[in-house]
């Protein structure tokens, strides 16, 4: 178990201009700590995972696992065991020899090996497949031998890399609950990469989202959907996405069509010492409601209604400064209104209004 | 409703559509008749074997005239030819060259599947390249250069040769089947603790099994058959011949000795068959595998 540690680390691919696949990366994570690195693909988290792993090479800055500089330490040096996306078993082992590879590698004895593969086994619920070769597995049981190829090595790090994404949804849903007790169960410091914003909300201590190789936010997953620090940030996390919007200012507060939607006194006055007529406005859909009777509101036209049974997400377009703009707004199940009906939308809660700068993104109230 | 109604009703689903009898006589007639003009030139090779050679080319063709053994008693003995000492000399130059191309091969097809170094793909075009050159334009620059080596009329020399066509060749298979191997398992090869060469050696050479046994059997053929090199790079003494060269003893300039050079074709061809039966399970899934992408 320990401590893992990113110092300003950035992996440069050759090219011109060469790409920073991960620039400058300053992050730490506790022991014990369960961390996922989320963003959409080509953002760096793989990329960043693999300098952990040894995988990749270092270009500028350091990586450190429990305080050591491990940069120039190869794979097999860094105590860190892997859960690839193709899970990459061997093929030619049996589900035994697989989980038992790196013991056997550091001269374990057999019968200490045997244990430890019989003990993960039964954790991983795979004790009658030991002497199966991969092939005659099915996708999540080889999702296990590769869980359970990590958890016998007890490193001192786990390294994940969209361990579920090969999975159907129903077992995706059930193993991740399986991960995440399992990683509370060992303490072990686990790094967890996926691109599923759901997975790193639910299974993360603490989610780090990057994008084109930068970090934007590194935070537990509460203050990640309530407090995004910039436009990225709030648009990625959540589903359906928050509805980011580029709306004038008044001196009450944001101008939606029919509707204005106050703000704080520290916001505004963020705003105008930044000279900001405009600002990038959002709100997620279940903080806007039907507006009922005569009561203030924007013009939505149903475009879509998606069901879920208990919630229904009305998606429609808003004029604002004369362009339509799509809104989701979370409703009732029981009572959806229809495809190209008008409805009046109001805000339900404004301290749960984003403000965030038009071009920069970043996030305005303080 | 019952039970019985739930259970999916039995359907004959036909597996294929269903030929009619005339195309399928028809079909398999063709097919047999294929066999049988592919298997007639060693079917006859191996009749011709037991008849004296005075029968060997008579006017009236019957299957069996005056056969026996002798043949074989007459090769084996050595009468005209050490042809114990040709066998032994096969064998030693087939198999070296086979061991010293699949490793050469392995090594560097592996290099050039998994590592990007400069000039990894100057080197497969060169390797293509070479493989264009006619054999015949090949022998001159080659004998002048085993002169230089001091290599010229031993078999280490002809081993050298071989392994000059074979492994551009076998690399561009391997390096074809590598490529299917996921570079994943390399990797997590490398976080289980083994090195660059515990990875080649542990996991990609047992994976790539079926792709070795091809390239080994390649290997082997063109070493065991090969008959002009053979001629030109080896000793002209009789004792130091390999088989295909040998085997010219039994023509000579107004004679052919038809039930001898029988006799002895097929006991050549036994060592080859025997590699064959020994690598066939590997061979349809190894071409396969290792062509497409090759």
């Amino acid at each position: 178990m320990a401590e893992v540690a990113y110092v300003s680390a950035s992996r440069v691919f050759a090219g011109n201009p060469p790409v920073r696949a991960v620039d400058q990366l300053e992050l730490d994570v506790a022991d014990g700590e369960f961390l996922v690195l989320v963003g959409p693909s080509g953002s760096g988290k793989s990329t960043a995972l693999r300098m952990l792993a040894g995988l990749e090479d270092v270009d500028e800055g350091a990586i450190k696992i429990g305080g050591k500089d491990v940069t120039n330490v190869p794979p097999k040096g860094r105590d860190i065991a892997m859960v690839f996306q193709s899970y990459a078993l061997y093929p030619h082992m049996t589900v035994a020899e697989n989980m038992g590879f790196a013991l056997k590698l550091r001269g374990t004895p057999k019968q200490e090996i045997k244990d430890k593969v019989a003990e993960a086994a039964k954790m991983l619920d795979l004790t009658k497949y030991l002497d199966r070769k991969p092939k005659a597995l099915s996708g999540g049981q080889r999702q296990r031998v590769a869980m359970g190829r990590a958890i016998v090595r007890e490193p001192s790090v786990f390294l994940m890399d969209e361990p579920l994404s090969n999975l159907d949804a129903k077992l995706r849903v059930e193993t991740r609950a399986n991960i995440a007790a399992l990683q509370q169960r060992l303490g072990t410091t686990t790094i967890y990469v996926t691109h599923d914003q759901v997975e790193a909300m639910t299974m993360g201590d603490r989610v780090a989202v990057l994008k084109d190789g930068l970090l934007q936010q590194c935070a537990s997953p509460r203050e990640l959907y309530d407090r995004p620090a910039n436009a990225f940030v709030a648009g990625f996390i959540g589903s359906p996405a928050m509805n980011l919007k580029t709306v004038p200012l008044s001196a009450e507060g944001a101008q939606l069509d029919g509707l204005t939607v106050p703000l704080t006194r520290a916001a505004l006055d963020k705003a105008s010492s930044e000279g900001l007529k405009e600002v990038t406005f959002g709100v997620r859909p279940e903080t806007l409601r039907l507006a009922s009777g005569d009561e203030p509101g924007m013009e939505l036209t149903v475009e879509l209604v998606e069901e879920l049974g208990a919630d229904a997400y009305v998606y429609g377009s808003v004029r604002i400064g004369g362009q339509p703009e799509r809104f989701i707004v979370r409703v009732d199940g029981r009572t959806p209104p229809a495809f190209g009906q008008n409805v009046k939308v109001a805000v339900r809660d404004t301290s749960e209004v984003h403000l965030f700068h038009p071009e920069s993104g970043a996030r305005l109230e303080v | 409703m019952s039970i019985e109604t739930l259970q999916a009703p039995v359907v004959n689903i036909p597996v294929r559509h269903k030929r009619s009898r005339a195309r399928s006589v028809g079909l398999h007639a063709a097919l047999v008749l294929a066999s049988l003009i592919a298997v007639f030139p060693v079917f006859w090779v191996l009749v011709t074997s037991f008849k004296p050679d005075g029968r060997a080319v008579a006017p009236t063709i019957r299957l069996f005239d005056e056969s026996s053994l002798a043949n074989y008693g007459d090769v084996l003995s050595g009468q005209q030819g050490d042809f114990l000492a040709w066998v032994a000399n096969s064998v030693e130059i087939a198999l070296l060259t086979t061991v010293i191309a699949v490793f050469l091969s392995a090594t560097t097809g592996y290099a050039v599947s998994r590592f990007r170094f400069p000039g990894s793909r100057k080197l497969l075009l060169s390797f293509l390249v070479v493989q264009m050159f006619p054999f015949a334009v090949l022998i001159v620059p080659l004998f002048n250069v085993l002169l230089t080596l001091g290599l010229q009329g031993t078999s280490i020399g002809l081993v050298l040769v071989y392994c000059t066509t074979s492994v551009p060749f076998c690399t561009y298979m391997l390096k074809g089947y590598f490529d299917t191997i996921p570079a994943d398992i390399d990797e997590s090869g490398r976080v289980d603790g083994l090195s660059p060469f515990g990875v080649f050696w542990r996991l990609v050479l047992p994976l790539a099994r079926p792709g070795l046994a091809v390239t080994a059997f390649y290997a082997f053929l063109t070493a065991w058959g090969e008959v002009a090199f053979a001629s030109a790079f080896l000793s002209a003494s009789d004792e130091s011949k390999t088989l295909a060269v040998g085997l010219q003893v039994f023509v000579q300039q107004n004679r052919v000795e038809w039930g001898h050079l029988a006799a002895a074709s097929i006991l050549v061809a036994i060592p080859a068959v025997a590699v064959f039966y020994l690598v066939q399970r590997f061979l349809v899934a190894g071409l396969a595998a290792g062509a497409v992408k090759g």
